[in-house]
């Protein structure tokens, strides 16, 4: 999308670097809108016409929404991750990429408060879950957690916006935005300690559920094994869809935003994260296993109906965990890009896939001994709305590259 | 007649008393007939659609499951088993019910009191996180707003509310029968509910007698006795959710294929 011409709103463009025309762009942001508006009035169905029109039913009181919550925001984790390496362990070579990781970590957690916002059925009574806390259930841990986090990420994308070149240049915009950067390292650990109790809590949702085998597990004190594993896991996979979604951004640029050396951090770290999640998953389900034999669910019976057959097991650790942490770990693999784009992809299939797993699966097996097996598949306007977040991504990303100086590496390595 | 057994343990409504109420359902006297699941209905003002044919979709309380041995004619044999809202007391002595302890808006709760598990459909915002907490399928959602046929609505109970869209309803043991028999009560200067004063609606219908309803921990209310008959059991017992609605059979095939989580072995038998 470059152009040699100098584009109409250049005055907002950050200086020295290249963007499309302002024609093109549009064109860009304009294809974006069909989706949206799709989206948007699948939204507008399914809060008008309520739930009914999604193929949710009773048996299955979680369906994409639940799944695609849980995974977002294992994803968005990369923000908080990147955030911790770069602030409080201080490895320097992140400032190249943490402006990004905090922009598709606004993305992931406003899509995730907006899928709750259809998922649940009175959307209006949605404060309850504050006025009325529980604080016994992990939910209110997550509706509180995940609010002060996605505030705590709106500040760290706050500078982002004042460093426009146009809005740096009101003093009292540079001022502020001063200040906010040197009160990010204590703004970032902030975002960690909410982090850490919002990925946990949210492995806690399904780990709880005693009267569900297949989810349950038990843990330390209150806290479930899948607390622990969620975090892990989004730690682990937080990271690699930084990576990927750069490397998607570049792709639309034409040209390379962040050296590296830079990503191959990133990466490895990953992979490490992801070898010491996929050891304390495979321990967690022997465990899990045995404890399920004990209350009389054998193994056989959690995988005893399609399409959750045992496939399913194996593409969950194998080939969404194994595979990509050993390419993740292998030095040459790693800094093959193309193998590393394959890693980052299957990485993050495996955590999202493992938040299915944990939520509706968990609900397709029958507990009672006489129940039937049925199956769900998300109906138009489940798809849709759910999409919408990633149209709505792309718009911000775009609108982000295209004004806001977000990759710091980008005028030394376009000069122009 | 239960006056002596609450003095003796200091049991009064309204005083700390702990009731537990609960059910026995005899399975081997169970014809299937489905009265319980209709009295249900029209008890609780439970909506319904014009096609109410798909049951992960409609709304009932009451569901009546069934079951065969699965052998070839001339030994088939079918059990029906009712299944009302367990009122579980949950893991431990904290009744950490299922349902109840995930809830994010405390619109479930376990009445200490009582042992019934009420729903406060206002409250409730439709997360439908204790639907999944559930192993039983108990809880049903709203997926439509209410719509009663021309004329009907004149005939719901002005006891029980009804419920809007987008959220969660279950069984309540008839909880407004037993608000009824304490105002009663109370009218007539008593402390103790008889037995007889509160009876759930499935039960009074059955016209196999088959569901007996009262106060698990009273031993003069026929319950007590029943739920220590030989064949007796509860659903899904392994699991802790401790359940107050018991089950009895002389059938041992029944008892094998309606709780696996009872015995070391056994292989659920499901549906025809
Ligand atoms: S049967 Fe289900 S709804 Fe009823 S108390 Fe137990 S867990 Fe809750
Ligand atoms: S659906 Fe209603 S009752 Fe159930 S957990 Fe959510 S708020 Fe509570």
């Amino acid at each position: 999308m470059n152009s040699a011409s100098t584009p109409f709103d250049s005055a907002l463009i950050p200086e020295g670097v290249k963007r499309c025309s302002f024609g093109w762009f549009l064109v860009w942001i304009g294809i974006l809108q069909v989706p949206l508006m799709i989206g948007a009035i699948a939204y507008l169905v399914c809060w008008g016409l309520a739930l009914n029109q999604t193929y949710l039913n009773n048996n299955y009181p979680f369906g994409i929404w639940i799944a695609a919550d849980l995974g977002i925001i294992a994803l968005g984790g990369g923000a908080f991750f990147t955030g911790f390496l770069r602030y409080v362990i201080k490895i320097d070579e992140l400032k190249n990429i943490v402006n990004f990781a905090v922009v598709v970590g606004v993305i992931c957690y406003s899509a995730a408060l907006g899928i709750l916002a259809v998922d649940i059925g009175q959307p209006l009574r949605g404060w309850h879950i504050f006025w009325h806390a529980n604080v016994h259930s992990m939910l209110t841990e997550v509706a509180f957690c995940i609010s002060c986090y996605f505030t705590v990420l709106l500040i760290e994308y706050l500078p982002l916006v004042l460093e426009n070149r146009q809005i740096d240049r009101v003093p009292v915009f540079h001022f502020f935005s001063h200040r906010l950067h040197e009160a990010m390292p204590a703004i970032a650990a902030v975002g960690v300690f909410l982090s850490f109790f919002h990925q946990g809590s949210l492995g806690g949702v399904p780990g709880v559920l005693y009267g569900r085998p297949f989810a349950y597990r038990e843990g330390f004190l209150v806290w479930p094994w899948t607390f622990f594993l969620f975090i892990l896991s989004a730690m682990a996979c937080g990271p690699c869809f930084t990576i990927l979604i750069t490397r998607i951004t570049e792709g639309f640029a034409r040209k390379n935003l962040v050296k590296r050396n830079v990503i191959d951090i990133l990466a490895k770290i990953s992979g490490w994260l992801l070898a010491g999640y996929l050891v304390l998953k495979i321990l967690d389900t022997v465990g899990w296993l045995s404890w399920a034999g004990q209350v009389g669910a054998p193994l056989g019976s959690f995988y005893a109906n399609q399409p959750y057959g045992y496939w399913v097991l194996i593409t969950e650790l194998g080939i969404f965990g194994v595979i990509p942490c050993i390419l993740l770990l292998i030095k040459a693999t790693r800094q093959n890009q193309n193998i590393l784009i394959l890693a980052c992809f299957l990485n993050c299939a495996g955590i999202f896939m493992n938040r299915w797993i944990m939520t509706v699966q968990s609900l397709a097996v029958p507990v009672m001994p006489f129940d039937k097996f049925f199956s769900y598949h998300p109906n138009w306007a489940e798809w849709a709305s759910t999409l919408l977040w990633v149209w709505i991504g792309a718009v911000v990303i775009s609108l982000s590259y295209r004004y806001l100086p977000i990759f710091p590496q980008e005028k030394e390595l376009n000069p122009l | 007649m239960s006056e002596q057994h609450h003095e003796a343990h200091k049991h009064h409504e309204g005083h700390g008393t702990k009731y537990k109420y609960g059910m026995v359902i005899d399975l081997d006297k169970c014809t299937g007939c489905g009265a319980c699941m209709v009295a249900c209905m029209a008890e609780n003002n439970i909506s319904f659609r014009k096609d109410n044919s798909d049951k992960l979709l409609s709304n009932y309380w009451m569901r009546v499951y069934k079951i065969s041995n699965g052998l070839p004619f001339p030994d088939t044999e079918i059990c029906y088993i009712p299944r009302p809202c367990m009122h579980c007391e949950g893991h431990g002595h904290h009744h950490h019910t299922p349902c109840v302890s995930v809830c994010p808006a405390v619109a479930t709760d376990y009445d200490q009191e009582t042992g019934i598990v009420s729903q406060i459909y206002t409250r409730c915002f439709g997360c439908r996180y204790c639907m999944a907490a559930c192993p039983y399928h108990v809880r049903v959602f709203n997926w439509w707003d209410p719509k009663w046929p021309e004329g009907m609505e004149k005939y719901l109970s002005p006891d029980v509310s009804v419920r809007m869209r987008g959220v969660v309803e279950k069984c309540s043991f008839c909880n407004h029968r037993l608000q009824r028999a304490r105002n009663k009560a109370y009218a007539e200067e008593r402390r103790e509910i008889h037995e007889d004063e509160y009876q759930t609606a499935c039960t009074q219908a059955c016209p196999a007698g088959a569901i007996t309803f009262g106060d698990l921990q009273n031993p003069e209310h026929e319950v007590h006795k029943l739920k220590d008959s030989p064949g007796a059991f509860r659903l899904l017992e392994k699991l802790g959710t401790n359940p107050k609605v018991y089950y009895v059979s002389s059938r041992a095939w029944v008892l094998k294929a309606a709780d696996v989580y009872i015995g070391e072995e056994g292989k659920g038998v499901t549906h025809p």
